[in-house]
């Protein structure tokens, strides 16, 4: 079925017959450039390939005549020849200069890549198996971005929306003409955060803090993906900035702390089982069904199952701090920080009561406050 | 290969059957050992390929998981260098540089047989992986911890298959080194040796320089594992960054160590079939050396996206164009080389002139790499994947393809099938082309590398890469059939082989009998 479908495709292609893409296929150079420092990187890209296609017409130019003209069969005969000092430091001092006029205007740029002062706003994004972080320092606000494509049509189940696997649930909305500085680090391992159109690449290293900075002039939806291998799902968490006009902007910043203030938990709140596990699935499919799958089930040898597992049924105790602390040496990340208190009782209490887990027990968030200091 | 013995000479006395394998100390069974296992890893590598190729046909996932697609695009890299690249030029090296400098064999020969039985060691835990619980290192062959850390028992292995390979690696440069330096035919002056020599010599060098680091950078990702070192553990003071710098300091030289030795091999085709000698040979060298001492000064330039300040990112693009310079030198001498001879195209030449146009597109790629901002743009996408399949397939491969069509009468006594080797050089050229040439338009448009998936506007250019791997792939079988038939039998080869051919190794018998040069030819 699959090889057949392959074929078809195969034979479809070489008929020209293929695309009934919308857009973008057959792409030849680098993505239209947004902002400053893409620009840049475009006109460099654009420069050296002209250096370079000159380069290679003269000498291989030159390679093919001779390869036409100086063969046996034509009855060339050999010359001796087998130095000449002249030709081979001239071949020697041209391409220093060649290269000294490329590298001048990369010095510039490189300079101006680096000078991330007197920013506008500054955001800090955390890389996490396999989500963003997006924190804006001086706003307050916070929020996670997953991929939002489902799962469906990454299994072929459905047909793919326009922006396959480019998509997520809360994009990083930030405004127009304003010099945005990013604040690039990681939670578990190294990821990279990369927007092409802004010539932003910027590697997200647990531990450490960098910084690199973007200035978008046209509001619209920029794309990238996660650029450093993370693991299972490094080719599944997209970056997606959403640039908005100051106006809308200010706008988008009052509806999200109005969102922010009206979802204040009660920490004292004691919740029955049936609201806890309902809670509990959807953080459970934001947070941990990459790994331990929707089934409970893992993936044998590489992530533990939950069902009918020894820390999902045994000590409660063990199961909170597991969840709260992570596993060090393993991809099970501490999820203390990243979630609030009901959250998390939430998804232990669904852990230990989906699937054929059947403790009874529910976790209320008083709980994990206790824990917590 | 026993038709490589139908002529020996009445003194050729060795143990038949599988012990002469296991126990031989000759430098040419060793040599025919390391190719024979070179192609194995590479069928098996390759069939690695195959399936990323099959799975990244079309978006979505069809065939495989995406951590065994991981484990896929690791173990294809690890083993293509580690398993066939660097086996493949040590078996040449084997074989050619005693004949090519008039040695006996080599200078140590129980050693030498130790380097090659190390290889299958370390290659049958590569290739276990897969049936560990957890399934083979999906790390990337980069190894960049945290995420190596994060690994199960197949990451230990895997760490010490490399110490393994790596200990293989130093006694056969040692063993190299020694040879070339003091074995050497009376007469033969170190600017009289033939260019795979020199650049094999320099090759070794750079392995024992290299090869310690690697070691130490792997065996750190180990007490990291298991016994709680913080070296790349920032949590402990340690920097997951500083195994970028060590692991780079290894692989920049390494890439060199992959290359060089393609330099010589094609530095002796393209004077047989243009029967003129070599143009430049002393800027040859001095060539090879400087791409060797730059090797050390450019490790950063792998890392120009983990935030280095200005100053070490100009320094290293400074550097690393540099390269451009010497490099540059290697190729002009060849089409001087080949200006004005009497050439002709037997398969060995045109993969040789397929080796200078193709590499010199991967270094052009990698000129365009050199530059920063350009490199932070395309960095970790398929740009790069196609950069360094320009200059391992169609450079080191392509050489080590001409290096087995040109020696393969000297060492089976049979000329080729010349008319199914001329297939297979067409087939792999152009195939390859339509395989790697489209990955530097999806690396443009920013797909990035060791993608299970991808998004949908990268699919043509993915299809038409994919059609082109399973072109090249089936042709590599032609190569296998065209060694099998001259192995068993075929035209006698004459002495010299190629009319063209100057060296000493072309004045022995073909096939080269068991022992050679037991007297020191005179060079003059």
């Amino acid at each position: 079925m699959k090889i057949k479908r392959m074929l078809g495709s195969a034979a479809g292609m070489a008929l020209g017959l293929t695309t009934n893409l919308a857009h973008a296929a057959y792409e030849l150079n680098l993505q239209a450039p947004e902002s400053p420092i893409a620009d840049q990187i475009y006109h460099l890209h654009t420069l050296i390939m002209y250096v370079v296609l000159a380069i290679f017409v003269v000498v291989f130019g030159v390679m093919f005549y001779s390869i036409y003209a100086h063969r046996k069969s034509k009855g060339h005969q050999a010359a001796h020849f087998h130095e000449n000092t002249t030709v081979e430091v001239i071949w020697t001092i041209i391409p220093f200069f060649i290269l000294i006029g490329m590298a001048f205007p990369a010095s510039k740029t490189i300079l101006a890549m680096k000078d991330t002062s007197s920013p506008d706003m500054t955001i800090k994004v955390t890389g996490f198996q396999w989500k963003w972080e997006y924190d804006y320092l001086q706003e307050g606000i916070h929020f996670f971005s997953t991929l939002s494509t489902p799962r469906d049509q990454i299994d072929n189940k459905a047909t793919k929306d326009a922006h396959y696997l480019l998509e997520v649930d809360h994009p990083l909305v930030v405004p127009t003409g304003k010099k945005i500085r990013m604040l690039v680090t990681a939670d578990d391992v190294i990821h990279s955060w990369s927007v092409p159109a802004f010539g932003v690449k910027q590697d997200a290293i647990p531990g450490f803090i960098r910084d690199t900075w973007f200035k978008v002039e046209k509001p619209g939806i920029y794309r990238g993906q996660c650029s450093e291998l993370c693991g299972k799902d490094h080719g599944f968490m997209p970056v997606v900035v959403d640039a908005k006009t100051p106006e809308d902007y200010a706008k988008w910043l009052a509806a999200e702390k109005a969102k922010l203030a009206a979802v204040v938990e009660d920490p004292n709140k004691v919740y029955t089982l049936d609201e806890m596990k309902s809670k509990g699935e959807k953080v459970f499919t934001a947070h941990c069904a990459a790994c331990h799958q929707a089934s409970g089930m893992g993936i044998p040898g590489a992530f533990p199952a939950l069902n009918g597992s020894k820390i999902a049924t045994g000590d409660k105790a063990a199961h909170i701090h597991i969840v709260m602390n992570g596993k060090p040496g393993t991809a099970m990340a501490a999820f203390a920080a990243q979630l609030t208190d009901t959250e998390i009782a939430a998804v232990i209490t669904y852990e230990r009561n989906a699937w054929s887990n059947h403790t009874g027990d529910v976790i209320q968030p008083s709980e994990i406050k206790a824990l917590r200091k | 290969m026993d038709a490589t013995h139908a002529h020996d000479h009445g003194h050729d006395h060795h143990p038949r059957g599988l012990m002469r394998w296991v126990k031989t100390t000759n430098h040419k069974d060793i040599g025919t050992l390391y190719l024979w296992f070179a192609l194995i890893m590479f069928f098996f590598a390759g069939s690695l390929a195959m399936m990323i190729r099959a799975e990244l046909f079309e978006p979505g996932m069809q065939f495989v998981h995406p951590e065994f697609f991981n484990q896929l695009t690791t173990m294809h890299g690890l083993i293509m260098i580690f398993g066939v690249i660097m086996p493949a030029f040590t078996g040449f090296a084997n074989w050619q540089i005693p004949l090519m400098i008039g040695a006996p064999d080599m200078a140590f020969p129980r050693m030498n047989n130790w380097s090659f039985w190390l290889l299958p060691v370390a290659a049958i835990f590569l290739v276990g992986e897969f049936f560990l619980p957890g399934g083979a290192v999906a790390g990337g062959w980069t190894m960049y911890p945290p995420l190596f850390i994060q690994g199960g028992v197949s990451y230990d292995l895997n760490i010490f298959a490399i110490h393994i390979m790596g200990a293989s690696s130093i006694m056969g440069s040692i063993n190299i080194i020694t040879t070339i330096l003091n074995m050497r035919a009376p007469g033969m002056t170190m600017m009289k040796m033939p260019m795979f020599v020199w650049t094999w010599l320099i090759t070794a060098y750079l392995l024992i320089a290299t090869m310690p680091v690697l070691a130490g950078a792997v065996t750190m990702l180990l007490t990291d594992r298991h016994f709680g070192t913080h070296f790349f553990n920032a949590a402990g003071g340690g920097d997951p960054v500083m195994f970028q710098h060590i692991f780079w300091f290894f692989g920049h030289p390494e890439v060199y160590i992959l290359i060089l030795p393609a330099f010589g091999i094609i530095s002796q085709i393209i004077p047989t079939f243009a029967r003129k000698p070599l143009f430049g040979y002393a800027s040859m060298v001095y060539a090879t050396g400087s791409i060797a001492i730059l090797s050390f000064i450019v490790w950063g330039h792998h890392m120009f996206t983990v935030g280095m300040p200005a100053a070490g990112q100009l320094f290293f693009m400074y550097s690393t164009m540099l390269i451009a310079v010497p490099t540059g030198v290697k190729v002009f001498n060849w089409v001087a080389t080949m200006w004005k001879g009497s050439m002709t195209f037997e398969t060995p030449m045109l993969f040789a002139v397929a080796f200078v146009c193709l590499f010199t597109m991967g270094g052009f790629s990698g000129l365009v790499l050199a530059i920063t901002p350009v490199d932070i743009q395309l960095q970790d996408t398929y740009y790069v994947v196609a950069h360094f399949h320009y200059v391992l397939v169609s450079g080191a491969l392509f050489s080590i393809f001409a290096g087995a069509y040109y020696w393969l009468p000297k060492w089976t006594g049979h000329m080729y099938d010349e008319k199914l080797a001329k297939l297979h050089f067409w087939l792999s050229v152009i195939s390859m082309n339509i395989l790697f040439f489209p990955m530097h338009f999806l690396g443009l448009a920013g797909m990035p590398r060791r993608v299970p998936d991808y998004a949908l506007q990268f699919t043509q250019f993915n299809q038409i890469a994919s059609i082109g791997g399973f072109i090249f792939g089936a042709s590599q079988l032609i190569f296998l059939i065209v060694v099998l038939k001259a192995v068993r039998g075929g035209t006698k080869a004459t002495d010299k082989v190629w009319e063209g051919a100057e060296g000493l190794e072309w004045t022995v018998p073909s096939p080269a009998p068991y022992h050679t040069f037991e007297t020191a030819p005179m060079v003059k």
